[in-house]
């Protein structure tokens, strides 16, 4: 009852909030005479909108300087670091480079140059983990349950920042070898789909007949199953088949998702192609008797290749979250490699240290807050590819 | 000719056609597995009598065709088989384990699907309505900071991994603000209330995850329609821009946003798996993926044909429903 009482009275207080800018908005007379015009035509959902928005910034500083843990604290500063980052690539963006690179980066918005720094940075971390990473992934360590922090008094130790897990690995270690295996793998497996799908779509497009009807029904058949409920009776089948063979089981997972993964690509390089063979130039290769390879290759895939980079994109990142759930379900990638989805699951009971520990509680969060991260990164990427190709504007 | 009803039953017609093709994939699926169940049983040191007697038991010895005949009759008559695991413990217990009908799969599955139904509908009650206002909003004052905040906040949900979500949400309102449980603990003997309270928190990030798709595909397809003359009109006339969104352009977005918000149900209710496992909650999904570790065959055969079923299902409703609100389907040409 109290709750709600509460909640009744900030929602009637922020509507008399949103009058009271409004009316003192147009009494007061500003400077700048499109300030003016402003308040005047102003609708009244408008201004309790900025109620709203002023309410909810002042409730972010407050917790900001009072919040009891420090969570929020380093999300507010993650997301500034992040910002001022996105902002000084987009800058050197801007000033370095060829005149058609500084054209780019002058008309990015920040969210796509964050984007492209953060797939930069984990391109840089997955190649170079080996050398970057302190410790081997597979290196165990006498001593266990190392905390982190790499303060002695606390139960850390200087030589494992982030501490080391029940085993005794390394976790920053292994966390830098996440990004080689788990966005290695998502990587080879959406090429793998594209390689797949792409083929197969094209040839169903100049093809047609037969092999289309066929390709496409059984396309239809694999989509009308859930993708990882289909994922995971395949592993299941698998698993079986590959025994106690981690990296069976590993190859296995590649092949299903890619497989899986394909069907869809398959529908947009079918739906791309079948409008680029209607097209004259390709009667007039048909005509010139230029072989089913050179079509594919020279005539069809380079006037395919924008809607497909950004399919890519988008593509990566659901194989990236099917390959981090199905790992976090236990039945992706297979210890000993290192890799996110497992090291959620593996150290998710950290959570419940918040409040004594705020960084053991953490450590979930942050090889979560990794696949996040780059899915993101990827998101804006391509949301930013598509808008500006299609013109999405208004 | 083209009558509505004429349409809708060839679509369901379709939709009978999917879902068998689809329990043919899926059985023959789980036949490709090596060995046999017998054998997975009774472990490796076992007697060729044994096996052949288990086989008879579960009718492994008969021929692919007969046993997908055999199953498919039984799912269309509501019974799924026996579930491996537990005709296995059955067995080490002796034959009397309290309920009738040992390990029916049927059995374990019904208030599971029901716990299942119940956490996607409270999903769906808060985020149907928050996606549509968020996203007439962003229609509304496209552009602007807001737009933009709401573009960047969905954008990064719909990237995220569930698991990042949930763990997310358990850490701010679970233990930090113990405001909702973090494990679902769901059992019978509960109040309305309380079931909603114990599911809050799964349904919290399951809304978290479909919220933000709906609410983009309002934003576009309103905004498609704002460049068409008879919005322009409506403006010229000297209506509020809310009115012109709501009473003008709002209807005739509705079907691409009545399609999206069926597949996103279908999601709600196939996309649960990792969403129960992280809280616990009983449902479906957590037997399908517990299921799947201990390869026990029954049970996944039947979830898998349970969320396809509902997955085709919503689909169909999805494209009925897009065909009565825009007539120009009714007529292909």
């Amino acid at each position: 009852m109290n709750t709600l009482l509460w909640i009744i009275g900030i929602v009637a207080a922020l509507m008399a909030g949103g009058w009271l800018i409004r009316t003192l908005g147009r009494a007061i007379d500003l400077p700048s005479r499109q300030a003016n015009i402003y308040f005047r035509d102003m609708p009244y959902l408008a201004s309790v909108g900025l109620a709203v928005g002023i309410f909810a910034i002042g409730i972010l500083i407050y917790y900001y300087f009072l919040s009891p843990t420090p969570f929020f604290v380093w999300a507010v500063n993650g997301f500034i670091f992040f910002a001022i980052c996105a902002f000084i690539f987009r800058f050197i963006g801007r000033v370095v480079g060829t005149e058609g690179s500084k054209k780019l980066f002058r008309q990015m918005p920040l969210t796509a140059s964050f984007g492209i720094l953060i797939i930069i940075v984990y391109a840089i971390t997955a190649i170079f983990a080996g050398i970057i990473a302190p410790y081997g992934q597979e290196e165990v360590f006498a001593k266990a349950n190392v905390l982190p922090g790499g303060d002695p008094a606390t139960g850390g130790d200087p030589e494992h920042i982030l501490g080391t897990d029940p085993i005794g690995r390394d976790i920053l270690s292994r966390i830098i070898f996440g990004a080689q295996n788990t966005v290695g793998i998502a990587f080879i497996t959406t090429c793998l789909a594209f390689l797949i799908g792409t083929t197969m779509g094209f040839l169903a497009a100049i093809k047609g007949g037969w092999i289309d009807q066929l390709t496409s029904r059984v396309v239809d058949a694999l989509m009308a199953i859930p993708q990882l409920i289909f994922a995971l009776l395949l592993m299941t089948i698998a698993t079986a088949w590959a025994g106690s063979n981690g990296f069976l089981v590993t190859v296995y997972m590649i092949l299903i998702i890619a497989v899986l993964d394909s069907t869809r690509v398959y529908r947009l390089s079918r739906a791309v192609g079948l409008n680029i063979v209607v097209m004259d130039y390709i009667e007039a290769a048909k005509l010139r008797g230029e072989t089913l390879s050179y079509l594919v290759f020279k005539e069809i895939l380079p006037n395919a290749f924008a809607p497909l980079l950004a399919e890519f994109g988008l593509r990566f990142c659901f194989v990236f979250l099917t390959i981090a759930s199905l790992s976090f379900l236990g039945i992706g990638i297979q210890p000993p490699l290192a890799d996110w989805g497992t090291m959620v699951k593996d150290l998710s009971a950290f959570i419940n240290f918040a409040q004594f520990s705020p960084l053991t509680a953490a450590l979930p969060l942050m090889a979560a807050g990794a696949i996040a991260l780059l899915t993101v990164g990827v998101n804006f990427v391509v949301d930013w590819m598509l808008q500006k190709t299609s013109g999405l504007k208004e | 000719m083209h009558s509505v009803g004429m349409i809708i039953l060839q679509r369901l017609g379709l939709g009978l056609i999917t879902l068998f093709v689809v329990s043919v994939v899926i059985f023959a699926a789980v036949n490709l597995l090596p060995g046999d169940f017998a054998q997975a049983i009774l472990g490796q040191g076992a007697t060729p009598e044994a096996v052949e007697a288990i086989r008879e038991d579960l009718g492994l010895n008969k021929n692919p065709f007969v046993r997908y005949f055999d199953w498919l009759g039984g799912v269309l008559t509501g019974d799924f088989g026996t579930s491996f695991a537990q005709a296995n413990f059955a067995e080490f217990a002796g034959s009397d384990t309290g309920k009738g009908g040992i390990g029916s799969v049927a059995d374990q599955l019904r208030p599971r699907f029901a716990n299942t139904l119940f956490l996607a509908s409270v999903a769906a009650i808060i985020s149907i309505p928050l996606s549509l206002t968020l996203g007439i909003l962003a229609a509304l004052y496209r552009n602007s900071a807001y737009d933009r905040f709401i573009n960047v906040s969905t954008l990064s949900a719909i990237s995220s991994p569930e698991f990042f979500l949930a763990y997310i949400l358990i850490l701010v309102l679970a233990v930090i603000n113990p405001v909702f449980p973090a494990v679902s603990n769901v059992y019978d003997e509960l109040t309305f209330w309380e079931r909603v309270n114990a599911t809050m928190l799964p349904a919290l990030t399951l809304t978290l995850a479909v919220t933000a798709q709906m609410m983009r595909m309002t934003r576009a397809s309103i905004i498609n329609l704002l460049a068409s003359p008879y919005i322009e009109m409506a403006r010229l006339k000297g209506l509020s821009p809310m009115r012109v969104i709501i009473k003008h352009a709002l209807p005739n977005a509705l079907a691409p946003i009545i399609n999206v918000i069926a597949l996103n149900l279908a999601y709600l209710i196939t996309g649960v798996v990792v969403v129960e496992t992280v809280f616990v909650y009983p449902g479906i999904g957590q037997l399908f993926v517990d299921s799947v570790k201990i390869r026990d065959i029954p049970i996944v055969q039947a979830c898998c044909l349970v969320f396809a079923a509902t997955y085709i299902l919503l689909n169909l409703t999805a494209d009925i429903a897009s065909i009565l609100s825009n007539p120009r389907l009714r007529h292909p040409k």
